[in-house]
This record gives structure tokens, C-alpha cells and sequence, in this order.
């Protein structure tokens, strides 16, 4: 005979981040396809042209993964800082510094440089860029209680203006005024083995790098100390002090490393996704970026498909001109996204009153079937899934009807 | 003689740059005070601008009055900027979510929706009114000697509702009944609660005002110194510079006041500063950035004593 004791008391199931993600997703789209329709256009006409923008062939495809790349990184760096209580909304202006940093290097370098060599000083450059810019609201914030927001903003816009001063001081191109000089194949991050599988897309090593930070950020939380108290600061900065954890050091890593990945972002959109910097313009994967980390609900797995599922919506979008509706339907879809991930209480609500309603619905039908089998003493929790699932099927019929009588008589009275 | 002149053309063209963020300031410390952290000030303020331009240029077009085309346009602003901040409100306080993401994404849907919406309207990103306030001497006032060129010469009359409303709130914050109550409503709502009064209410309050008011500052923005709605810049950060401003003010409508000025005559030098010949020698990019330094600078000073309502941010 089994032994009671080992058997936990059932409870109805919760609800999962997963599961309160794509709540969050599908909310996201039928507000979206609200506002579409209040336009007096075809909704789902407008979502077919999206899908069709993203993925009808192995161009769009690569586009969109060209696009997902820097989506993934700034996702993962907003994750980071996440995880120890930071909330960083400046990827935008680290993303300008390590891009910058990149594209400066490219234009100075000398192309007979070997490849390899090359890369890895672009990559460590642009990344120890960024996460200096981070660093400076980690520094601010743990000597000097600054809020993260306020000063990673600020520095957001002063990214902004040193880089509209650099790029005309050191790579403009002499044509176009406003822009810096495209970078040369060679010196991006495009690789010709990956443009040719791909015909021509936007795709290159930047995809790559992000799926190694992926692992890499993974292994740094899960697997190692450091992260292990950036946790700890990050779910209860008292606790973790008075554990003898450093906070302001934590906090000072955290944003830097948030930063670096911003940077690489970076460069993987300056050097790669695009070839050229544009003077005065504040790039808005900074903030789609938020979006990805709170969907994939902060861990590096979440990030990487969250990332291509905007990186969908952002490539999509670009065929909806021939439907008439405006392509800011897909920030809109997205901002509406983390709306409803930042009151996921209402989601997780929403299920698990769900599953509570199911679960006393089927603890009821079990109890109706053992009765009528003349076992109702026993204890439902000592009984196996298989045997509960159908004690449910033939209770069931009989709840129904006895639900049914209930309400009849209800209308009666 | 030459300093005068510098200074007369920067302090009415500061006081103008300061409105905006005073109204912005003034709407995070009504929320703030009231216990919610409100962040996404930038949000309603472009949403606010966005508003009154929309609704100032389809008046103006129609060949409604100027003058009244523009109080609509500001009236309309203070609405969307309300109807927004309810729904800030309604997560922040009902259910009890993260007030920075919250704020956050409120941020987000203004910047998405009111692009959405400009393109649907105007078909470009941008809407341009036809004609902003008409600066205008006050006069007597005008004719008094240092004060009179510096603070009545061309002023646009937005600016004197702002400083009129300054005042109100001056006096509901510390001389009323609400007042107290809505501060403490920051700093320990469960003994507001315990004396029969709903802190949920307050709150809403305070939020609803700071939405009101940062849509009338994003209307201040359309009708002085912008003229239109433009979604390449947006409004710049001047939200979060609204906020800063409230921290370096540590929270106080006089210190809000004096921090906002500063941050104006910044806002001057960055964007008037080629004109000024004293900073003509420095690169654009430069000046753009000096607003935004000065900001940090002056929030390292200020935020080490933090004076922040206690409870802000957090759920009752």
C-alpha cells in the first residue's frame, strides 16, 4: 500500500509567467486590432501583412533575425539590471556610445587589419564603452542616490549630442552632412557566408554574439556567486546587506554590465544591421528593449524569443503601407504589451481564479463518482493522475446535470 | 552693457522654457506627495502636447479664431493628459503593480499612440498649428526700469495662468484641509486611513492633477515656443527634466519653482545659444548637452539628502 503522508494535498494549479506572457501578447494584439478597426481598416488583413513582411521568404526571415539581434541584447541588458532591482531605461544613449565607439574605430582602422583581430577589438571596445555609460548611473546611484531613471535619461540625451557632435567631428560623410560615411562591408559585422544563405539580408555575426551572451548572462545568474548576489540585491537590498553583501558594489556591476550589452547592441545595429549613423536620432530599440525583458519576464531563455517575436513586429510592419494603416501600430501593440506585463497581478488573477473554478469543478466529480462506486471515504490526493482522470469522466455527466437542475430551479423561484 | 543685453534676451526666453517644466514639476508633486511615483510625466506632457495641437490646428484650419482655437487646443490638453494618467492610476493604485514600469509604459503608448494618430490625421508625423500665442508687453508693469524688461516685456499669457496656478497650489498643498491630507497621504496612509479618510481617492486625486497639469505644460510647449507636435524629438526628455527638477526641489513647490528656473535658463543656452554671442565658439552638440549635465550635477548634489515622501511607490 502507498503511504499517505508522501502525497502533497492537490491544489488547483497557478498561473505560469509563460502563460501570463502570452495573456499579456494576445491583450497587446486585440488592442491593436481594436485601433486598427477604429481607423475603418481591416485588422486582420493588417496582421496577415505583418507575418507576410516577417517571414514569407528567407530575405525577410534574415532581416527580421538582423533585427531580433540588437532586440536581444538591449533585452538581456534590461534583464540584467532587472535582477538586481535597476531599472534601466538609458540602453538607448549606451547603445549610441558603443555604436559610436564602433563606428569611429571602423572609419580609423586600416581594412588590411586581419579580420578576427579586428572584430574582437570592436567588440571589447564597444562594449567597454557602453558599460562605462552604464557604470556612471551605477556610480551615481550607489554614492550619491540618484535614481537610475532620472540619470541613465539624462545620459540617454547627453549620448545623444555627443554623438550628433562626433559624428560630424570625426566620420562624416562629406556628401551627406548629416550622416556618418558608410562603414565598408568588410569592417562591419555583415559575413559573406551569412548574406549569401540569406539573399542579401540584413543578418550578420551580431546575431551570434547575442545568442552567446544569452548563455553567457544565463550562466552569470544561475550558475555563479556573483550573480547569485545580484539576485539577492536585487529581491531584498536590506536583506542582502545585512547578509554582508556589498550593494553599492553590486549595484555598480550590474550597470555596467547592463551597459556593455547595451553597447554591443550598439554595434551590432550601427555596425551591421545598418552600415551609418544619423546625426539626431535617438534610437528606439532603447525602449522596445524594456518591452522584450519584461515579456520574457527577465531570463535570458524568455529575452531570446520575446526579442524575435517584436523583432516580427517591427520587421512586419514595413508592409502594411499598402494597407493604409500607420506603421507605429506595431509600438502601439508593443506599448500596450507592457502595459498589461506591468499589471500582469490582473492576468495572474484572471488564470488562477480559472484554475480554482476547474479544479472544484473536477474535486466535486470525483467525489460524485466515488460515492456512487461506495468508496467516498477515501482521500482524493492518495489516488493516481490516471485513476483521477477518470473518476473526473464519470462524475462529470452527473455534476452537469445536477448544475443544471441548480440553476433550472434558481430561474424557478 | 553688452551683459545686459545677453541677459534681457535670455531671461524672458528662460521664463518661457521654465513654464512647461514648472507645470510638469508641479504634476509629479501632487502625484508624488499623494504616494504614487509618477514617471511617466513625459508621457502626458507630449500627450498633452499632442492634444492641443491637434485640436488648435483643426480649429484654426476650419477658420475658428486664433485665441480661442488655442484655449480649446489647451483645455483638450489637460483632458488627454487626465484620461491618460487614470490609466497610470488605476495600475499604480488598484492593482498594486510596479509604479516605474507602469509609468514606464505609459510613456510608451504616448509616444506610439499620439505618432499613430498624427499619421492618421495629418498623414506626416508631424502637426504644426498655424499660429502660436502672440507674445505681448503688459503694460505699466512693462515700463518699470531692470524688473520691467526683464519679467513683463513679451510675455505669452500662458505664463501668468502657470504661475496663477503655481500659487493655488501653494496654497490648497499647505493652507487646506486636502493638503494635509494628500501629503499624508505620502508619507503614512494607513493613519490618513485609520482617521476615515480613502487614501484611494486621494490618490486618484493626485494623480488626475498631475495629469491635468503636464498636459497644460505640454500645451505650453505647443503654444510658445514649439508651434508643433513633432515625433522625430518629441518633447526631449523635458518630462524627466520635470522630474529632476522636482527632486532637486526636494519635493517643495518653492524649491520646484527655483529648480525649474535653472533648468529654463539651461534650456536657453542650449537652444538660443547660437544666437547669444558669448556662446557662439561652442559646438552645437555641446550646448544640446549641457542641459541634461547640468541636471545630473545637480542631482548629485541634491539627492544624497533626499527628502521624498515616504511612502511613494508604495501600494496601500
Amino acid at each position: 500500500m502507498k503511504s499517505k503522508v508522501a502525497n502533497k494535498p492537490l491544489e488547483a494549479r497557478k498561473a505560469s509567467p509563460l502563460l501570463v506572457s502570452l495573456s499579456a501578447v494576445f491583450l497587446g494584439i486585440v488592442a491593436g486590432a481594436i485601433l486598427i478597426a477604429m481607423i475603418g481598416k481591416n485588422p486582420i488583413a493588417g496582421f496577415d501583412r505583418i507575418i507576410f513582411g516577417a517571414l514569407s521568404n528567407v530575405r525577410r526571415v534574415g532581416n527580421t533575425l538582423g533585427m531580433s539581434t540588437q532586440l536581444i541584447l538591449i533585452g538581456l541588458s534590461v534583464a540584467f539590471a532587472f535582477k538586481t532591482g535597476l531599472f534601466n531605461i538609458g540602453a538607448s544613449g549606451q547603445m549610441l556610445m558603443g555604436g559610436i565607439t564602433g563606428s569611429i574605430l571602423a572609419y580609423y582602422l586600416p581594412l588590411s587589419m586581419p579580420r578576427p583581430l579586428y572584430l574582437l577589438i570592436i567588440i571589447l571596445s564597444s562594449g567597454l564603452v557602453g558599460a562605462l555609460w552604464g557604470f556612471i548611473s551605477g556610480f551615481l546611484k550607489a554614492k550619491f542616490n540618484v535614481h537610475e531613471v532620472v540619470s541613465t535619461i539624462m545620459l540617454n540625451w547627453t549620448a545623444y549630442w555627443l554623438v550628433y557632435d562626433w559624428i560630424q567631428r570625426f566620420i562624416v560623410d562629406p556628401t551627406i552632412v548629416v550622416k556618418s560615411k558608410p562603414i565598408e562591408q568588410a569592417h562591419t559585422l555583415r559575413a559573406g557566408w551569412l548574406t549569401d544563405i540569406t539573399n542579401f539580408s540584413t543578418l550578420n555575426y551580431g546575431f551570434f554574439l547575442a545568442v552567446i551572451a544569452c548563455v553567457i548572462i544565463w550562466f552569470i545568474l544561475d550558475k555563479t556567486t556573483v550573480g547569485f548576489r545580484l539576485k539577492a540585491v536585487g529581491s531584498n537590498r536590506f536583506c542582502a546587506e545585512y547578509a554582508g553583501i556589498k550593494v553599492n558594489r553590486s549595484i555598480m556591476i550590474s550597470m555596467a554590465v547592463a551597459g556593455a550589452l547595451a553597447g554591443l547592441a550598439g554595434l551590432t545595429y550601427y555596425c551591421g544591421y545598418s552600415n551609418i549613423m544619423e546625426m539626431g536620432k535617438m534610437p528606439n530599440e532603447g525602449f522596445d528593449g524594456i518591452a522584450v525583458a519584461l515579456l520574457g519576464n527577465c531570463s535570458p531563455v524568455g529575452v531570446f524569443f520575446s526579442a524575435i517575436f517584436f523583432g516580427i513586429l517591427k520587421m512586419g510592419r514595413g508592409s502594411l503601407a499598402a494597407t493604409g494603416i500607420p506603421t507605429e501600430i506595431a509600438d502601439t501593440i508593443i506599448a500596450t504589451i507592457i502595459y498589461f506585463t506591468a499589471t500582469n497581478v490582473i492576468l495572474a488573477n484572471f488564470w488562477n481564479g480559472r484554475f480554482k473554478k476547474s479544479f472544484e469543478r473536477k474535486e466535486e466529480a470525483i467525489a460524485i463518482a466515488l460515492s456512487n462506486q461506495g468508496r467516498s471515504g477515501e482521500d482524493i490526493s492518495s489516488l493516481s493522475k490516471e485513476e483521477r482522470r477518470n473518476l473526473v469522466k464519470l462524475g462529470m455527466p452527473e455534476l452537469k446535470e445536477k448544475r443544471k437542475n441548480e440553476k433550472n430551479n434558481k430561474e424557478a423561484k | 552693457m553688452e551683459v545686459w543685453s545677453v541677459i534681457t534676451s535670455i531671461i524672458p526666453a528662460a521664463i518661457a522654457y521654465t513654464m512647461p517644466l514648472l507645470m510638469g514639476a508641479l504634476g509629479g508633486l501632487y502625484s508624488e506627495r499623494s504616494g504614487v511615483t509618477n514617471l511617466c510625466i513625459e508621457g502626458l506632457m507630449l500627450t498633452g502636447c499632442f492634444a492641443s495641437a491637434t485640436v488648435t490646428y483643426l480649429m484654426q484650419s476650419a477658420g475658428i479664431g486664433y485665441n480661442l482655437a488655442i484655449v480649446c487646443g489647451i483645455v483638450a490638453a489637460m483632458l488627454a493628459g487626465a484620461l491618460l494618467s487614470v490609466l497610470h492610476a488605476f495600475a499604480a493604485i488598484n492593482l498594486k503593480s510596479n509604479q516605474v514600469i507602469s509609468g514606464t509604459a505609459i510613456n510608451m503608448l504616448a509616444t506610439a499612440l499620439t505618432l499613430f494618430l498624427a499619421q492618421t490625421i495629418t498623414g506626416s508625423g508631424n502637426v504644426t498649428v498655424l499660429r502660436g500665442i502672440i507674445r505681448q508687453d503688459i503694460p505699466l508693469l512693462s515700463k518699470i526700469p531692470i524688473i520691467g524688461p526683464l519679467l513683463f516685456t513679451r510675455t505669452y499669457w500662458t505664463t501668468w495662468i502657470c504661475l496663477l496656478i503655481w500659487v493655488v497650489s501653494f496654497f490648497l498643498l499647505y493652507k487646506t484641509s486636502f493638503g494635509l491630507r494628500l501629503r499624508a497621504c505620502g508619507e503614512h496612509p494607513s493613519a490618513v486611513a485609520s482617521a476615515g479618510i480613502n487614501v484611494h481617492k486621494m490618490r486618484y486625486i493626485g494623480v488626475i492633477l498631475s495629469g491635468l497639469l503636464s498636459g497644460l505644460g505640454g500645451a505650453c510647449i505647443l503654444a510658445t515656443y514649439a508651434g508643433e507636435y513633432n515625433s522625430t524629438s518629441g518633447i526631449n526628455g523635458l518630462g524627466f527634466l520635470a522630474i529632476a527638477a522636482l527632486i532637486f526641489g526636494q519635493w517643495k513647490p518653492l524649491g520646484i519653482l527655483a529648480s525649474t528656473f535653472f533648468f529654463g535658463i539651461c534650456m536657453t543656452i542650449a537652444n538660443m545659444g547660437r544666437v547669444i554671442p558669448v556662446f557662439q565658439g561652442i559646438p552645437t552638440g555641446y550646448l544640446g548637452l549641457f542641459p541634461y549635465v547640468a541636471t545630473l550635477i545637480a542631482l548629485v548634489l541634491s539627492s544624497k539628502k533626499s527628502a521624498a515622501p515616504i511612502a511613494s511607490g508604495e501600494p496601500f
